[in-house]
């Protein structure tokens, strides 16, 4: 087998997983997870057997590993798909493969596995827990086992089918196929525990924001592919002259180049699937969803192919660019990435939701990624991508764990608390150590703690290329983001680890069992080392150790490998400056938060506390300018006036006037005339025989007399006709 | 020898009134001898045709002598047929006996 076969071996075992537990094993619950868990961990050996390849390959850039085969016929020519691995897909493919392995892992614990059916459970509703005796006959509550497992592993195993082909397809068509079964999965598990009304509701909503992206990154496509008749990345991305001619020729539309509004439209898709202002509204319902659910798809995952998507169209944003200057398209990039970046932090610190907190901060840290490819920080952003995939995924992973503590708390005491809600939370630490070391180091990641931490790396190389590239208003915005990052990360972890238990449930929380503790390990250890990788050569003091993996091996994806930009100190003590004070900020405001007090931010802040906690208002609006209407057009228009009134009315008159018709048949030509000329055959025959009847009177001498007239006149008759008519 | 036209009219004439009393005459026995009376007048017809036409030949008389014996088995027979009427009926009137009639 050689090496290109494994590539498109890679995404076909959870695919199988898929269908085999749809329409084999759905009854069976142990089955049901061995064959997903088999499937992710033989698409795990493949992709790290292809990770280690490609890295074994020279300049992998420029001779990826490709194969493709001609699958569309049209017109003289075939629309060819196929794989290709190049740097960006390798270590895309690297960090998809370990997380969902870890979160498929993770998931048999969280849906527990091994635990008793629920009392009142139903395929639906998430599992409210059993009642057991134990030897001495006092009755507990547990928790119970989900009842829709198997359909659980089926859904992630196409999700992770469909990312999988995005990550290793060689042209857009089949990564927007991809796109778009990940796009469908999100909307089956958003909406898993379907019973729920607000899980529905979430459910259409995320399907429904994503798709408007949807509709611009086909016209993107559409468009492209009209220009230049193919949609692979190596005719395309990574050939000087097409970029060139994309890049000069106008579009007619806003002032764009060809490529400037293929870009754009490209990226209004990325905007939607990695939840971007302006439409970034789905992603916090999306927690609706189970954990590991949110932990995958969006975290580490699904949210990143917008991301993975606007690196590889890299080339296509960045064509035109002179001496730093940025193009228009990479412009809208930056600002969008930079404000979302900055509004969903500000959204973050007023939540109390631990998953929502975790949802903004997935909003705001890929609002880093696209101002930095928006910059032009192609490796920093691809960098902090392959990070905070792991350090987010084990966050989420981390408050799924907290949230199942606190609820055997809440079945152990019977306390009617939502066990999502960190003001119920406090002094975790101690209940559930495990958890709380990793949730630390991946708190610290994603608050950029110096040197220790994947996330410290990450961060700052952006701001290195902010403030290099003299991007000013990016690098402030940037600043203030990871600053109000730090603070409400600390106070996540304050309220929920530190401190003291503030309910009877957080104080009864215990920890969990090994398939939910042993991701969170493993994601921690990657999470504290992996940021090495990355560390710039002309670095104090620690540059230079380890070469720059990250911008060496990253760098060869572009057709002209970046350079790195020369150290500053300025943004690497402005990340070290925002990243402790927020943390100790975050720790000092929160540390002594006790049971029913109410947020101290609420005295601080007065209304703008309430904005932020509302969201800003953005869900209320967007209901306002389209959900209103659109449930106008529905309701009132097309089916009222429309369905009913005009279409019902026509088709009624129409019957009405064969009605008519009909009656006027009937009354008019059919009783009278067919059935009258029926009538009067009858009547006349009968009055023809009674006039007739009379002649038989039974008197034979009438008979006789009859006889003999006749025969009179037959003689008289032949007589005249033989004898005198000669 | 008188002209045959002679005997041939009187036949003739005789039938006629033979069919006139069959025809109009309502008791059953004068339907009879009208009847009767037809039967002579052809007989008289065939004797007049030998004698004018064959006389030599004895087919003639020997014809005229069957219809002798046919009329006078007829006329039994319708004899008995009316005595049979007549005690169902209890008429010999012919235009009594309509259960013919429609």
């Amino acid at each position: 087998m050689t090496i290109e076969s494994l590539v498109w071996f890679i995404p076909l075992p959870p695919l199988l997983a898929f269908f085999i537990i749809i329409l084999i094993t759905n009854r069976w619950k142990r089955a049901s997870h061995v064959i997903a868990i088999g499937a992710a961990m033989l698409s795990w050996l493949a992709s790290m057997a292809i990770y280690w390849y490609a890295n074994q390959v020279e300049h992998l850039g420029e001779h990826p590993i490709s194969s493709s085969i001609p699958w569309l016929p049209i017109g003289d020519t075939w629309l060819t798909v196929g794989v290709q691995i190049d740097p960006l897909a390798a270590v895309t493919l690297f960090f998809v493969a370990w997380t969902v392995l870890m979160i498929f892992i993770y998931s048999v614990g969280y849906h527990n596995y091994g635990q008793p059916k629920g009392d009142h459970d139903r395929p639906g509703i998430p599992p409210h827990g059993a009642t057991i005796s134990d030897v001495q006959g006092h009755m507990h509550k547990v928790p119970s086992i989900e009842p829709m497992y198997s359909r659980f592993f089926a859904f992630i195993g196409l999700f992770a089918f469909g990312m999988y082909l995005l990550v290793i397809s060689d042209n857009l068509l089949t990564l927007f196929i991809g796109w778009e079964i990940m796009g469908l999965c999100s909307y089956l598990l958003i909406g898993f525990w379907y019973a729920k009304l607000s899980a529905r509701a979430a459910m259409i909503k995320a399907f429904l924001t994503t798709r408007v992206g949807d509709v611009f990154m086909l016209l993107g496509i559409a468009y492209l592919y009209s220009v230049t008749g193919t949609l692979n990345y190596r005719d395309i991305l990574h050939n000087p002259e097409v970029l060139h001619e994309l890049g000069t020729t106008a579009s007619g539309f806003l002032g764009l180049s060809v490529a400037g509004l293929v870009g754009l439209l490209l990226f209004i898709g990325a905007v939607g699937k990695s939840a971007q202002w302006p439409l970034h509204v789905w992603l916090p319902d999306a927690m609706e969803g189970p954990t590991p659910v949110s932990a995958m798809i969006h975290a580490a995952t699904m949210v990143s192919a917008g991301v993975y998507l606007t690196l590889r169209i890299f080339p296509l944003l960045a064509t035109g660019m002179e001496h730093g200057h940025l193009t228009p398209t990479m412009q809208v990039v930056a600002f969008i990435g930079a404000f979302t970046a900055l509004f969903a932090a500000t959204i973050a610190i007023a939540q109390n939701d631990i998953k929502r907190v975790l949802a903004y901060s997935t909003i705001s840290q890929l609002g880093f990624m696209f101002a930095a490819i928006g910059i032009g920080a192609y490796i920093a952003a691809a960098f902090h991508l392959v990070m905070h995939a792991f350090f987010k995924a084990l966050l989420f992973l981390g408050s799924g764990s907290v949230i199942h503590g606190v609820e055997h708390g809440v079945f152990h005491t019977g306390e009617n608390v939502d066990p999502q809600d960190m003001f119920n939370m406090g002094g975790l630490r101690k209940k559930m150590p495990i958890t709380f070391i990793t949730f630390l180091i991946g708190g610290l990641a994603l608050a950029g703690f110096p040197l220790i931490t994947a996330g410290f790396w990450s961060k700052d190389e952006i701001f290195a290329d902010a403030f290099g590239h003299n991007h000013t208003a990016v690098f402030i915005t940037l600043a203030l983001a990871a600053l109000l990052t730090a603070y409400y990360t600390m106070r996540q972890i304050t309220l929920t680890f530190l401190g003291e238990p503030r309910s009877k449930a957080a104080d009864h929380a215990s920890e969990n069992v090994w398939t939910m503790t042993v991701p969170l390990i493993i994601l921690a250890i990657f999470s504290l080392v992996l940021g090495w990788v990355g560390i710039p050569e002309d670095f104090p003091v620690v540059g230079n150790i380890i070469p720059n993996y990250a911008h060496e091996f990253v760098g060869e994806t572009l057709l002209v490998e970046p350079k790195p930009v020369t150290f500053n100190f300025v943004p690497l003590i402005t990340s070290i400056v925002v990243s402790l004070g927020g943390l100790g900020l975050g720790w000092l405001v929160y540390r002594k938060t006790k049971a029913g007090a109410a947020d101290p931010q609420e005295r601080v802040l007065g209304a703008v506390y309430t904005l932020l906690q509302n969201k800003y208002y953005f869900d209320e609006l967007y209901d306002f300018l389209f959900v209103r209407p659109a449930y106008w057009v529905a309701e009132k228009f097309s089916y009222l006036w429309m369905d009913r009134k005009i279409i019902d009315g026509f088709l009624n008159w129409i019957a009405h006037l064969t009605s008519l018709i009909g009656n006027f048949l009937r009354n008019f030509i059919d009783m009278p005339i067919i059935n009258g000329f029926g009538d009067w055959i009858g009547e006349s025959t009968k009055k023809l025989s009674a006039i007739l009847r009379p002649i038989q009177t039974g008197r034979i001498q009438q008979y006789m007399i009859l006889a003999l007239v006749t025969v009179a006149g037959f003689t008289a008759l032949f007589y005249y006709l033989l004898v005198y008519g000669r | 020898m008188v002209p045959i036209s002679w005997y041939l009219i009187f036949a003739a004439a005789l039938f006629c009134i033979g069919l006139f009393g069959v025809l109009a005459r309502k008791n059953a026995i004068a339907i009879l001898m009208g009847i009767e009376l037809m039967l002579n007048a052809v007989n008289i017809n065939l004797v007049a045709f030998w004698r004018y036409g064959t006389p030599r030949d004895i087919s003639g008389q020997a014809f005229a002598v069957m219809v002798f014996a046919v009329a006078a088995a007829e006329v039994a027979v319708g004899l008995a047929l009316f005595i049979s009427v007549y005690r169902r009926r209890r008429t010999v009137a012919a235009d009594e006996i309509d259960l013919l009639k429609w």
